[in-house]
């Protein structure tokens, strides 16, 4: 079952004169992991910022767990719903200790305090930051923050959770502790998750690859499926995974060999079999 | 080496008037700032001088971290001083020099004066951490919601401004050393040439101040922020047996300085 539908929708920025995004379909199923993939002004930041009506659209409709995000009073509603976490670490975090921020949102819904204490310790481990609860923020490596960042909106509870670009700013070591920590959130916590990204290497396990262009969803299916589409993927400027441009450079040398294994063990075996026909 | 520094500084202990709810304590340097102003006479002036240094060994702050405090008003201090001594008829020390036996005592106290309130101030912050600071202030300002003061709004600016003051020093840093890898000369120069030199920096730092600004905002949104109402706390505070033996000093200790003020001395 989908838990956020958008159908159609249209959406330009007040003052531009081009379209952000040019009438969207897309179905997020309840507890998948999404990725959307795409360049800087690609549309992908409008299309997460849609999802917890901090924009609204122009046309078309976008409806989070049977609520419309154009329904004013409800936007707390969609909110509480849909965390979002953001690129930047710094400009999130809210408080001058760690598990004072985890407690803002909580604090904003109105949770009784013990209650708040509850889930701020049970976020805080969820994302491995437990022992880091009295830190101050600004003394923690970025991929902390954004861990932090994280158990800030899981405290809320919500049922689905989507990063923009949370590993931009991060170097590898944060942007693996993020990106392992937002699928653990998903494969174990049964949460669904929107990544929202321009790494390719980040959405190879994603249940469902979105790939966004000047506002248009150019594809939308399983990552291997897509990856395969080396020459669409080269058009849009869009890097494949290694594994995937060793098979299409074989497969160009006349080996038959299928393009969707992502998998590095996977490739060598199927490039084996291939070798032995 | 900017990275160290905090504002409103902060040394965590676990004395009993780090204990203290915050609320006691704010009551508590308000009614040692009238009782201060109350000592006209030598025994007010030892009356309050013995209380802060009682108040300043129970906290464990070393008289050393006090002095340094006091290191910037060192100017204000001397030039109260100065004026007090030449400004105040009587008996002259030296015949034929304007300075006085009643302007020497005077001075001194008010030397005396001027240290008392800024250590009092000074036990305060080193012994309150910034947040329990501005949680306490809300909630002893937050009758005044009833009058629409944005009580909740206010305190909420403080500790976001405390917040990003190591953000926006580390900012500071990287705009200064960019400026400087560009050629920019901040350590030479007369004082109006390194004022001026200072303008490539501010700007950078106020767009970027702006930029964070509006996306906090959004994250805030994004984490239902809409203002104080129907807001609860994880830290709630609470009063304990100490907090009112504490009020109740106070609270002897002002009408004490009250009853020296009556009789003078």
């Amino acid at each position: 079952m989908s838990i956020i539908s958008f159908k159609q929708v249209h959406f330009t920025y007040p003052g531009d004169e081009l379209e952000s995004l040019c009438g969207v379909d897309l179905e997020i199923d309840e507890g998948s992991f999404v990725a959307v993939l795409g360049h800087n002004g690609s549309g992908k930041s409008t299309l997460a910022k849609h999802m917890n009506a901090i924009l609204t659209p122009d046309s078309g409709s976008v409806v989070v767990d049977g609520i419309d995000s154009r329904e004013e009073d409800k936007v707390f509603e969609i909110r509480r719903r849909v965390g979002m976490v953001f690129q930047n670490p710094d400009n999130q975090l809210v408080a001058n200790v760690v598990e004072d921020d985890v407690a803002f949102a909580p604090e904003n819904l109105g949770v009784p305090s013990a209650e708040i204490r509850e889930r701020v310790d049970e976020a805080l481990k969820q994302v491995g930051m437990y022992e880091y609860r009295t830190h101050a923020p600004h003394l923690l490596s970025g991929g902390q923050k954004q861990r932090v960042a994280i158990a800030g909106v899981i405290a809320m509870r919500p049922k689905i959770i989507v990063l923009d670009e949370p590993t931009a700013m991060l170097d590898p070591q944060g942007r693996h502790e993020v990106i392992s920590t937002v699928t653990r959130l998903c494969r174990e916590g049964g949460m669904t998750v929107v990544l929202i990204t321009h790494h390719m290497e980040e959405c190879i396990g994603a249940d469902k690859l979105v790939v966004m262009s000047n506002g248009y969803i150019k594809a939308a299916g399983k990552p291997s499926e897509i990856f395969s589409d080396v020459e669409m993927m080269a058009r849009e400027g869009l890097a494949v995974p290694e594994t995937t441009k060793l098979l299409y450079e074989l497969r160009h040398c006349g080996y038959d060999l299928p393009l969707g294994e992502l998998d590095e063990k996977n490739c060598a075996a199927a490039i084996a079999a291939a070798k032995k026909q | 080496m900017l990275k160290d520094i905090t504002l409103g500084q902060y040394f965590p202990g676990d004395t009993i008037v780090h204990r203290l709810d915050p609320r006691t304590k704010l009551i508590l340097v308000v009614v040692y700032i009238i009782a201060l102003f109350q000592a006209k006479g030598w025994v007010s002036y030892a009356a309050v001088t013995l209380a802060t240094a009682l108040c300043m060994i129970l906290s464990h702050i070393r008289p050393k971290n006090i002095f340094k405090g006091l290191k910037p008003m060192l100017f204000i201090i001397v030039l109260t001083a100065l004026l007090n001594i030449f400004y105040t008829e009587g008996r002259e020390i030296i015949p034929g020099w304007h300075m006085t036996w009643e302007g020497l005592a005077r001075s001194v106290q008010m030397i005396l004066r001027i240290v008392l309130l800024i250590t009092g101030t000074f036990l305060l912050t080193y012994t309150t951490s910034p947040i329990a600071l501005t949680d306490g202030l809300e909630m002893l300002l937050s009758p005044l919601k009833k009058i629409k003061v944005p009580v909740h709004e206010m305190t909420l600016m403080m500790s976001m401004a405390l917040r990003f003051i190591p953000t926006l020093i580390e900012e500071t840093d990287k705009i200064m050393s960019a400026q400087k890898a560009r050629g920019a000369d901040f350590e030479t120069g007369r004082l109006i040439d390194r004022a001026k030199a200072l303008l490539p920096i501010l700007v950078p730092l106020f767009v970027s101040a702006f930029r964070r600004a509006d996306e906090l905002a959004v994250a805030m949104e994004s984490r239902c922020y809409h203002g104080g109402e129907g807001r609860t706390r994880m830290k709630t505070l609470h009063f304990a047996a100490h907090d009112w033996i504490a009020l109740i000093l106070g609270a002897l200790f002002l009408t004490g300085l009250f009853v020296m003020k009556h009789y003078g001395i």
